[in-house]
C-alpha cells in the first residue's frame, strides 16, 4: 500500500528527514514514534503531498507522490496535527464539503455521512458549529473528515493528543476496528498507545529511522519496558 | 469544475455565516447611497447614475480588500490550508474557487444598490442600457480590486497586513491616471512609459464601459489583469505552502 524509498527533506541547513525507507501492507497499523522534531510530521506531510520531498520517492496505493499528487490525495485520509478545521461551519456542512471535494455522489452522500458520523459518534453535534465543540469532538470531526469516501490509506498525525483517557481509548478502538481493510500510519509520542493499536512501529530520531520492529519486541529489548528502550535508542546517540 | 464549485460554495457560506458579511454590506450600501445623494445627484438635474459610478472606484479601494483579506490569511492562520490541500484539491482550483466566491459577494453588494436604479427611473427617463453597462463595468472593475486583495492575502497570515497592503496596491492602480501622478512620472520617464502607466489605471478602462461603449481592449484588459494576478496567487501559494 505504501512504499517509501529513500525519502529526504531539508529546510535550509536542517535535515528534517534523512533517507527514510519503509513499506506498509494492507492491514498494518504503523506507529511512528520519536522525540519532538524528529521528522514524523514532515514524513507524513510528504506522504500526503503537502510538501515535496528533496530526494527519494514514495508510492501510495500505487501512485507516485511526486508525479500523481491528486490521485494520492484521493487515496489518503489525512488528519493534520492539532486538527485544523473550518470553525464557522457546522459539523454536517463541513462533512458535506468534504464529500463534495472527494467526489462522493449525491445519491450516496447521506449514507456516507451517516457512516462516518456513526463511526466517530458525532450524532449529537451534527448541527453544532465546529468552533463551539470541545477538543474531543473536534478531534473526532477531524477523524471523520479523513474517513469520508473510505480511503484505503489513513495518515493520522497525533490523533489522541490532548484527549482525556476515555476519549483516547475511543480513538484507539476506532483505529483498531478499521485496521483490517486499510493501511494506517499513526504518529504519537505516547508509548502505551503503540502497544494498544499498532502491529508495527518505527522509531524516528533526528530524521532517520533508528528502529523498525513490533512494539512487543521493543518491550523485550528494553528489558520489559518500552520507555527504557525508547530512551536508550533516542538518547543513546547523543 | 466540480471542485472549484465546492470550494466556492464553502467560501460563500463562510461569508454569510459570520456577521462580517452583513456589516460590510451595510457599510457599503450606506456609503454608496449617502455619497450619491449627498453628491450632486439632484443638482445635476439629469436622470443618470453618473455620480454613483464616479465614486465607486474610491469605495472599492476599501470594500474589496475587506472582502478579500480573509481568503488565504485565515487559512494560513488557522492551519486549515493544510487540511484543504490534504484533500484532492489543486492550488489552481482552490484559488479560483475562493476568488469567484468573493467576486459573487461583491456582485451581490452591487445588486443591492438597485433602489438607486428605481429612484432614477422614478425621477426621470434614464438610459437603462447605460446603467446596465455601468453595472457591468463596475462588476469587472471590482474583480480587479479583488484579485489584488486575494494575492495580498496569500502572502501573509495576518489579515490586517493583507488589508493594508492591498489598499495600497489598489490605490496605485486607481490613481495611475491622475494628472498629479502623471506629472511626476513625466519628469523622468519617456512618454511611452507614461502612457503605459496611464493605461494601467482601472478607472481609464471603466470610464468607457460605463458610458455604454463596450470595447474589446477594455474587457480584455480586465480579463488579462485578473488572469495574471490569479496566476501570481497560485505561484505564491505553491511557494509558501511549506512555510
Amino acid at each position: 500500500m505504501i512504499n517509501v524509498k529513500n525519502l529526504s527533506k531539508r529546510f535550509g541547513p536542517i535535515i528534517a528527514v534523512d533517507d527514510v525507507s519503509f513499506q506498509i501492507k494492507k492491514g498494518d497499523v504503523l506507529g511512528f514514534i520519536g522525540p519532538n522534531g524528529a521528522g514524523k510530521t514532515t514524513t507524513m506531510r510528504m506522504l500526503a503531498c503537502l510538501i515535496q520531498p528533496d530526494g527519494g520517492t514514495a508510492l501510495v496505493n500505487g501512485f507516485n507522490i511526486v508525479e500523481k499528487p491528486l490521485q494520492v490525495r484521493y487515496s489518503i485520509g489525512y488528519m493534520p496535527e492539532n486538527t485544523p478545521l473550518y470553525g464557522e461551519m457546522t459539523t454536517l456542512s463541513f462533512l458535506n464539503f468534504v464529500c463534495d471535494v472527494r467526489r462522493v455522489s449525491k445519491k450516496k452522500r447521506d449514507e456516507e455521512i451517516e457512516r462516518v458520523v456513526g463511526i466517530c459518534s458525532l450524532h449529537s453535534v451534527r448541527h453544532q458549529t465546529i468552533e463551539t465543540l470541545s477538543k474531543g469532538y473536534k478531534k473526532r470531526v477531524g477523524l471523520a473528515q479523513a474517513l469520508v469516501s473510505d480511503p484505503p490509506v489513513l495518515i493520522l498525525d497525533e490523533p489522541t493528543d490532548g484527549l482525556d483517557p476515555n476519549q483516547k481509548r475511543d480513538v484507539r478502538d476506532m483505529i483498531t476496528s478499521m485496521a483490517k481493510n486499510k493501511a494506517i500510519i499513526v504518529s504519537t509520542h505516547i508509548l502505551e498507545e503503540l502497544e494498544a493499536t499498532c502491529n508495527r512501529s518505527i522509531v524516528i530520531s533526528r530524521g532517520s529511522i533508528v528502529a523498525d520492529s513490533t512494539p512487543a519486541e521493543f518491550r523485550e529489548t528494553g528489558g520489559g519496558s518500552i520507555d527504557r528502550y525508547f530512551e536508550n535508542i533516542t538518547r543513546g546517540e547523543n | 469544475m466540480h471542485t472549484i464549485a465546492a470550494v466556492m460554495k464553502r467560501e460563500l457560506k463562510a461569508y454569510f455565516s459570520t456577521p462580517v458579511a452583513y456589516v460590510l454590506l451595510f457599510v457599503f450600501l450606506f456609503f454608496a447611497s449617502f455619497l450619491t445623494f449627498r453628491g450632486r445627484y439632484f443638482e445635476v438635474r439629469q436622470a443618470d447614475l453618473r455620480i454613483f459610478f464616479d465614486m465607486l472606484p474610491m469605495l472599492f479601494i476599501f470594500l474589496a480588500p475587506a472582502i478579500g483579506m480573509r481568503l488565504w490569511s485565515e487559512e494560513r492562520k488557522t492551519g486549515t490550508i493544510e487540511l484543504l490541500f490534504s484533500m484532492p484539491v489543486t492550488v489552481k482550483q482552490a484559488v479560483i474557487g475562493k476568488y469567484l466566491a468573493a467576486w459573487i459577494f461583491i456582485g451581490v453588494a452591487l445588486l443591492l444598490t438597485f433602489p438607486l436604479v428605481i429612484t432614477t427611473n422614478y425621477l426621470g427617463n434614464p438610459d437603462n442600457f447605460v446603467i446596465f453597462t455601468g453595472y457591468l463595468g463596475a462588476f469587472l472593475l471590482s474583480g480587479c480590486y479583488l484579485v489584488i486583495s486575494i494575492f495580498c492575502s496569500s502572502i501573509t497570515s495576518s489579515q490586517v497586513i493583507s488589508f493594508i497592503v492591498s489598499v495600497m496596491v489598489c490605490s496605485i492602480f486607481v490613481f495611475a491616471d491622475y494628472p498629479s501622478m502623471l506629472n511626476v512620472l513625466q519628469t523622468f520617464l519617456p512618454a511611452a512609459m507614461v502612457e503605459a502607466v496611464e493605461n494601467m489605471s482601472f478607472v481609464v478602462h471603466f470610464e468607457s464601459i460605463r458610458r455604454g461603449v463596450l470595447e474589446f481592449r477594455d474587457i480584455s484588459f480586465y480579463l488579462l489583469f485578473i488572469t495574471g494576478w490569479i496566476a501570481a496567487t497560485c505561484l505564491m501559494i505553491n511557494e509558501r505552502r511549506e512555510a
